[in-house]
């Protein structure tokens, strides 16, 4: 059999790239298993891979690959069919089929909607809040972005084994506890949506605090992807923008010896204007679908910072506003502390450090490593030199990334 | 699928509810029940006497210990009980949320393991 050629193993991962969550959501909806949906889906593939160079790429990939493994579903189920677990399985996909002429088939696979439809309800399924978080974000990397196990397992720095086991156990609450695969009702779908969009961010978080420029580049795919499933949600559409916003400022953020670089101290001009304006214009359109949730406003904070031409021309007042309000959406602790942070650049030092001591003093920060890191720079500038140093120290024992602690001592050398 | 929503709320303040508050919440579970009944969902549900009347066996190398309790640590004691039959766990998250003592307690829903020679 004669090898791929190099652009037949471009495009051939490209196809991947785009089609895999696309082939598995429909596939779960049509076998009703996510695992049999799997099994399938990957075997599909490897089909495509053998045969698409000699055969030549077909008219449609994608109705190629679910019928592709469709036929290997009902292989698969009529060799284990004498197994009675499987029965429903068998019921499942029977049906599927009986609803569904050979004639009608092509076209079903063709038009775009019910796939679409498939996609969004697979991400709500990976997302339900019954699920743990942590498997909510694994699942998604697993399924909506098609990475493997054990790239996820090093991303999480958890064994592989650890990472497998989540993943089961999650799939296989959504079987016994039977978590729906469809978009939720009306009533449910802001807190469903919510759930979703903190998923996304966790795995655009994750990239942005390690460097992993491919979590972040995936959770930019799922939130553009969300925005256009469903276009009239102002949270999704903040969700877009906020993170679009965040990225734009990755070339800027570490030195060329990887170390942070704080953002008032980022070169301006390496953000990435591109994403700027699309996440200005996202900001606008977010504002304009209704009073601005959560994810509205941190990207209306975004906006701000993106529009500044440089630190000092910050609209410090609007952005210590705009966490005043989100505040009060959600009363926790860290975005306190970001709110601390806005005044004391709007107000004064002497401000923030006031609203800081508060949140000190009932504890809810005392394993935050960046409480600490931010009362530090308070101090520094106060020029407060030993409790700055002693609040750094704090904030270095707590810290979680290699950079965040080469970040610290720098300052810490810096004041003594 | 079959769900069993197990209610569990606080005995103690439950116990010190008015009378007339009382009243109020028994007229909303007959109404919840009543309405199970006739959209198909309910399968059973009842309340159960408080956890002093509980008991609890155990059976250690064939020796039976009969003892009271659960002793309650916990804030809240389960109180009683629906099942229900439920198109998926939505659904039965949204039954679960008519129970009044969702808004006092909670509701854990279970899936019941289903076997086919029971149904």
């Amino acid at each position: 059999m004669p090898l791929p050629t190099e652009t037949g193993q471009a495009s051939f991962e490209t196809i991947y790239r785009e089609e895999a969550a696309r082939v598995l959501a429909t596939l779960i909806r049509l076998l009703g298993s996510f695992d049999l949906a799997e099994e399938v889906t990957q075997e599909a593939f490897t089909i495509a891979l053998q045969q698409w160079p000699i055969e030549g790429l077909p008219a449609n990939p994608r109705a190629w690959l679910i019928s592709t493994a469709r036929h290997k579903a009902l292989d698969l189920i009529r060799r284990r069919a004498n197994f009675a677990d499987k029965q429903t399985e068998l019921v499942h996909f029977l049906q599927s089929c009986e609803h569904e002429p050979p004639a009608q088939e092509t076209a079903m696979l063709e038009a775009e909607q019910p796939i679409e439809d498939d996609l969004l309800r697979l991400i709500f399924t990976c997302c339900h809040p019954a699920l743990p978080q942590e498997a909510q974000v694994a699942l998604t990397l697993r399924t909506l972005c098609s990475l493997g196990t054990e790239q996820i397992a090093r991303a999480f720095l958890v064994p592989v084994a650890t990472m497998q086991q989540r993943i089961v156990r999650a799939k296989q609450k959504i079987r016994d506890a039977g978590i729906p695969y469809r978009v939720p009702s009306r009533e449910d779908l802001p807190q469903r949506i919510a759930a979703v969009a903190l998923t996304i961010y966790l795995v655009f978080n994750e990239g942005y605090t390690h460097n992993n420029r491919e979590f972040a580049a995936e959770a930019i795919r799922l939130a553009r992807l969300l925005h256009r499933l469903m276009p009239s949600e102002a949270e999704l559409t903040g969700l877009l923008a906020l993170i679009l916003l965040q990225d734009s400022r990755a070339a800027a953020r570490l030195s060329a010896e990887g170390d942070i670089i704080l953002l008032e101290e980022q070169d301006r001009s390496l953000w990435n204007r591109t994403q700027i304006e699309e996440g200005l214009m996202l900001v606008e359109e977010a504002l304009r679908q209704g009073l601005p949730g959560p994810y509205a406003l941190q990207s209306a904070i975004a906006a701000l910072h993106a529009q500044a031409q440089t630190a000092s021309a910050t609209d410090w007042p609007q952005i210590a506003a705009l966490y005043t309000l989100l505040y009060r959406q959600q009363p926790t602790p860290i975005i306190e502390l970001n709110r601390a942070a806005a005044i004391a650049m709007a107000y004064g030092e002497e401000a923030g450090l006031k609203l800081l001591a508060e949140i000190e003093q009932r504890g809810d920060l005392k394993c935050y490593g960046h409480f600490y890191a931010a009362k530090g720079e308070l101090l520094r500038r106060l020029n407060r030199s030993d409790e700055a140093i002693a609040a750094y120290e704090r904030a270095l024992g707590l810290a979680c990334s290699n950079q965040e602690q080469r970040f610290l001592r720098k300052r810490i050398a810096s004041l003594r | 699928m079959q769900y069993l929503l197990l209610i569990y709320d606080n005995e103690a303040k439950l116990n010190a509810l008015p009378p007339a508050q009382l009243v109020d919440m028994y007229a909303e579970y007959g109404a919840l029940t009543q309405s199970l009944k006739n959209s198909g969902h309910f399968l059973a549900g009842r309340q159960l006497h408080p956890v002093a009347q509980a008991t609890t066996v155990r059976v250690k190398d064939g020796k039976q210990s009969v003892t009271d309790g659960p002793f309650a640590e916990t804030k809240e004691q389960l109180g009683g009980f629906y099942m229900v039959e439920a198109a998926d766990l939505d659904e039965a998250v949204a039954i679960a949320a008519r129970i009044p003592s969702a808004r006092t307690g909670s509701i854990e829903v279970r899936p019941i393991v289903e076997r086919k020679d029971q149904n």
